[in-house]
Formats: structure tokens, sequence, C-alpha cells
């Protein structure tokens, strides 16, 4: 890690604001050079970044090897739903359903068609979330994983038909649902409807539920407001990221609301194990071993 | 009347609140108390009443009338405490066969450390699925405020009305206001944008009736009981399959415009 922090200053173009004008912290920073380097031609884009966690600066292909869990400290980075699968499906098990699913701007709310084109260019994908099939060591499921890149992976009227189709085609199909949720919330743009979606996907899940069938969801960094208060919390099995904000009202919310310090990792994965919210913390790179166990002990094992 | 306006007139401090309605529609309310978990939440009110003589499950958000009983019952912000003293009366009403009412009212669930150390989110879910699937009957009625996920968790019913200067929004307009303009004051024009007045949700299909204002409250009490006992008395005679298929495909068919 010595390797890494020494190299802090070959930075991407985004962290040279960052540390121009700051002082080193210590003699590993190097200021000054760091501050020439930085600004150095021929330094491709995204070659390294700096881990949110612990400020290392950390190899993009280093990152992408380690499941996007920074080598340094463990911190989990966000990832987008195509890593996700990769990470989780039998290669070559994953088709997608629905996959250019897209809604109207249903309330003709300001700005939003903009911010929808945004996130598609971000993303790269047509909505906020992935669905479709896919087999873990084997074992069949409907998959279902939330976008971080796209409005934060919040849920408007596409998103919960997405989720609702899922559960549908998995309760007529069978299959136990799998499903990785990160979401800023609910989309305001999409007002009333886009909270009915939580009342929409709840039903589903209802139905999925009733019908014997598994669900299990993993909770990755962050998963907020209206999703945390439906299908997030929702699943018979409740996994999650370590480290990873899991909340209904964010921090900053609920700072500014009560004018109260907040504790010491309120509302990370470990303090809602701790308060028993969550069954199992679950590194990113054992997830797809926990999840194919538990298939299979709701699988062909069952009792009958 | 402008969309702010509406939202001032639902928040205002001289409307009745659950208490008021209950009291004006139903007869013989016992009040029933705690979640068996942790807590009895002063924010929700519950328990069993008549209605035209016949037992009916109440639930009602309380804001409070008086500065007092609104600190009290925390503006009518409840805990998830509140959400499962609820949960734990329509599972009665389910138990004995009796339709639930619920009676909506707040600014938006809790927030706080407590509501989140006990599950604010998952409390709110569970009322989702619960709800989704409970076997009786549910009318819910937005009287004043509707807000977001602390409303829709007594909201998940065979049918949703609103009185006419109710409003029910995603987001509280002040809120939607700092987050896009980063100015609390653009609260006006957000609440345009939204369209969370009865109106503009009875246009989306979000709620079946709008019940007017203007001829004074004892007259809205009468409307509401007149008009209850009537969907109630449909709901109940339709069997328990067809109820829920009824209800499942309420919510299903919100936003449902899209491709393929």
């Amino acid at each position: 890690m010595i390797l890494e922090k020494q190299r802090g200053g070959l930075s991407t173009g985004r962290s040279i604001s960052k540390t121009l004008f700051r002082k080193p912290r210590n003699a590993l920073e190097g200021g000054e050079r760091a501050a020439a380097e930085a600004v150095a031609p021929n330094v491709p884009d995204r070659l390294m970044e700096a881990c949110p966690g612990c400020k290392a600066m950390i190899f993009a292909d280093q990152l992408a090897q380690n499941a996007g869990i920074c080598p340094n400290c463990g911190l989990h980075h966000r990832i987008g739903p195509a890593r996700r699968i990769a990470l989780i499906a039998d290669p070559g098990s994953y088709h997608a359903v629905n996959e250019d699913f897209t809604e109207p701007n249903h309330l003709g709310f300001p700005g939003y068609d903009e911010k929808l084109r945004r996130a598609r260019a971000a993303s790269g994908a047509a909505e906020g979330v992935a669905t479709g099939f896919a087999r873990v060591e084997g074992c069949p499921c409907a998959l279902y994983v939330m976008d971080p890149a796209f409005m934060m992976g919040s849920m408007g009227t596409a998103v919960g038909e997405k989720i609702t189709r899922l559960f549908e085609a998995a309760t007529a199909r069978r299959l136990p649902v799998v499903g990785f949720t990160v979401s800023g919330g609910a989309r305001m743009q999409e007002g009333i409807l886009s909270l009915m979606q939580m009342a929409k996907t709840s039903g589903a899940v209802r139905r999925h539920g009733d019908a014997g069938l598994l669900y299990i969801a993993v909770l990755t960094d962050p998963t907020t407001g209206g999703v945390t208060a439906s299908f997030a919390m929702e699943a018979d099995i409740t996994l999650a990221e370590p480290g990873a904000l899991v909340a209904f009202a964010g921090p900053r919310v609920i700072e500014q609301t009560t004018h109260q310090k907040l504790p010491e990792g309120f509302q990370r994965a470990e303090f809602l194990l701790e308060h028993g919210f969550v069954d199992l913390i679950v590194d990113r790179r054992s997830q797809r071993a926990t999840i194919a166990r538990l298939l299979r002990l709701h699988g062909e094992e069952a009792w009958t | 009347m402008k969309a702010y306006d509406k939202v001032l007139a639902a928040r205002a401090g001289g409307r009745p609140t659950a208490a008021s309605f209950i009291e004006g529609i139903f007869t013989d309310f016992i009040e029933m108390h705690g979640d068996r978990r942790y807590a009895d939440d002063p924010a929700v009110i519950a328990g069993i009443a008549r209605l035209n003589g016949r037992p009916v499950t109440v639930i009602g958000i309380e804001r409070g009338a008086t500065l007092e009983e609104r600190m009290r019952r925390n503006f009518g912000s409840a805990h998830p405490e509140g959400y499962r003293k609820a949960l734990r009366q329509m599972r009665l009403a389910e138990k004995f066969r009796r339709p639930v009412v619920c009676l909506v009212d707040t600014s938006g669930a809790a927030c706080d450390i407590g509501a989140e150390e006990r599950g604010e989110g998952q409390a709110i879910a569970e009322n989702l699925t619960t709800m989704m699937g409970l076997r009786v009957p549910i009318v819910s009625v937005v009287i004043g405020e509707g807000g977001s996920g602390g409303a829709l968790a007594l909201a998940v019913a065979d049918e949703v009305w609103m009185l006419e200067n109710a409003v029910y929004s995603v987001i509280s307009p002040e809120g939607a206001a700092s987050i896009l303009w980063k100015d609390a004051g653009a609260a006006d024009r957000a609440s345009e944008c939204l369209k969370l007045t009865a109106h503009d949700l009875r246009r989306m299909e979000v709620v079946e009736h709008v019940f007017r204002e203007r001829d004074g409250w004892p007259r809205v009490y009468d409307n509401l009981r007149a008009a209850l006992w009537k969907a109630l008395g449909h709901y109940a005679g339709m069997g328990e399959e067809a109820l829920l298929a009824h209800r499942y495909e309420k919510f299903r068919k919100i936003g449902r415009m899209g491709e393929a």
C-alpha cells in the first residue's frame, strides 16, 4: 500500500483541486511533487482513484480485480449492475428482461427529461435497475440489481414496474428472487406516482412470499428512503455489505431536523445488524458463495 | 386555490384532526394502546368503534389540537411503534372480520435517532406487505397532509379518499425545493410541480373520491360516514380473493404507460 500512497500525486484530473492548495498531511503525500505531477500530461483518466474511505490512491484495475473493494481499508466501493452481475451470476447465465423499459415524464416535471438523458449517458442503461434471470453456482433465480449511476438508484414508475414484473415472473416460474439494493429513495420528479411504487412492489413481494418462495435482499451503500421502506426491508433473508449506509431518513436530514450529533457508525450495516434489522453482513467477495448456499438450503435439499 | 395554499390549508392550526373525525363519524370508540414490542406511540390513535352500529377498526395519525398536545404527539410524526401499533390493530381486525378505516394526517414519519434505531423503514415496509394481504376491507382517508412513506404506511387500501384541501406527496414541497433548487422558499413552485392536490391525485387515479369541505365539518363527517358505509359494505361482500385481487390491481396499474 506504501506504493499507492507514494504515488498519491499521480492522480486523475479530479483530485487536482483537492490537493493543489493543501499542505501535505505527511511525508508520503509529497505536496509539491504531487501538485507538479498532477498537472503532468498523458495521465489516462481514471487510471487511479482516491478511496473515499482511506484516501489512498488505488489503481483502478487493482480495484476492479478486488471486486471494487479497497485493498487498503476494505471499503466496498459502489459498483453498477454489470460488475455486480459478473460477480454473482454464473458466467453467461444472466438473461436480462425489460432491459429497454422506460416510462414517460408523467408529471411533466421541469428538468426531468434532461436529468434522465444525463442519467442514461452516465450509466449506459435505460433505467435505474437491471432485472433478469440467472444461475448462482447452478441455482436458478430471478435477479435485480439497482444502479447507483442512474440518479442514485431512485425509484420512479419504471423501476417500480421492472421490480414488480420480476417478482411476478419469479412467482409464475416458482423461482427465488435475489436483489441488490442501492437507492436514494423515491424519485421525486415522479411525485405521488413514485410513492405508489412502494405499494406496488410490496404487493408483488407479498404474492411471491405467499407462494412459498424465497427472497434474499442484499443492502448496499446507500439504501435509503422509499426503497428501504418497501422491498429492501421485505426479504426473508436480509444481507448487507460491510459499512453500507441503510436508512429511512438519511443522516443529513436527521442532523438538520434534530440538531443532534449522530453516534459513530449510525445507520451503517453493522448498526443495523446490532439492532436486529439485518441477518448477516457479507463481504462482496464471498456473497456468491453465501447466496448459493442459502439458495440450496431452500431448494431441493428442503424438507417436503 | 393554488397548490401551495392547499398545503398551508392542510397544515392549518384550526383544521380538525383525526380525533375529531373519529368523534364525528363513528360512535362508541374505544382506544387501544401499544405495539407489544416497545412502546405506545401517541402520534397514532387506534381502536374499535361503530359505524352505523357495526364494529370497525379505526386508525388515525393524530397531530394534536393544542401546542401542548402537538408536542406530546410529535406533531403527528409516527415512530416505528406507531406503525406497529396500527399493524397490531389491523391483524386483530382481520381475526375478528371487521373492516379497517385509516385517517391519514402527517407531514411524514418521525425523523430522529430513535426512529432509525427501531427500524422506521422496516416498520413502514411491513405495513405495506401486510395491508396488501389483509383479508378485510380497508379504506384510507387523507384528511390533512399525506406525507410520503409515513402516510402510505396507512394508505394501502381498497380505496383511498381525500378531502378537497388535503394534499398527498412523495416529499414536502419545502424538501423538494431545497433539493432541486437549493431554496426551501421555492416551495410554492415545487407544490405546483409535484401535483399533490386532491384533484391532481383524482386525475391520476391514485384516489377514488374527493370530499368537499365548503359545507362545514359536520357535513363532511356525514358524507364520510355514508360513503364508508357504502364502500365497506361493497368490499365486505366481494369475497376475500376478489378483494385482494382488486386491491393489488389498484396499485399495480399505477405508472404503467411504458414500452414493452
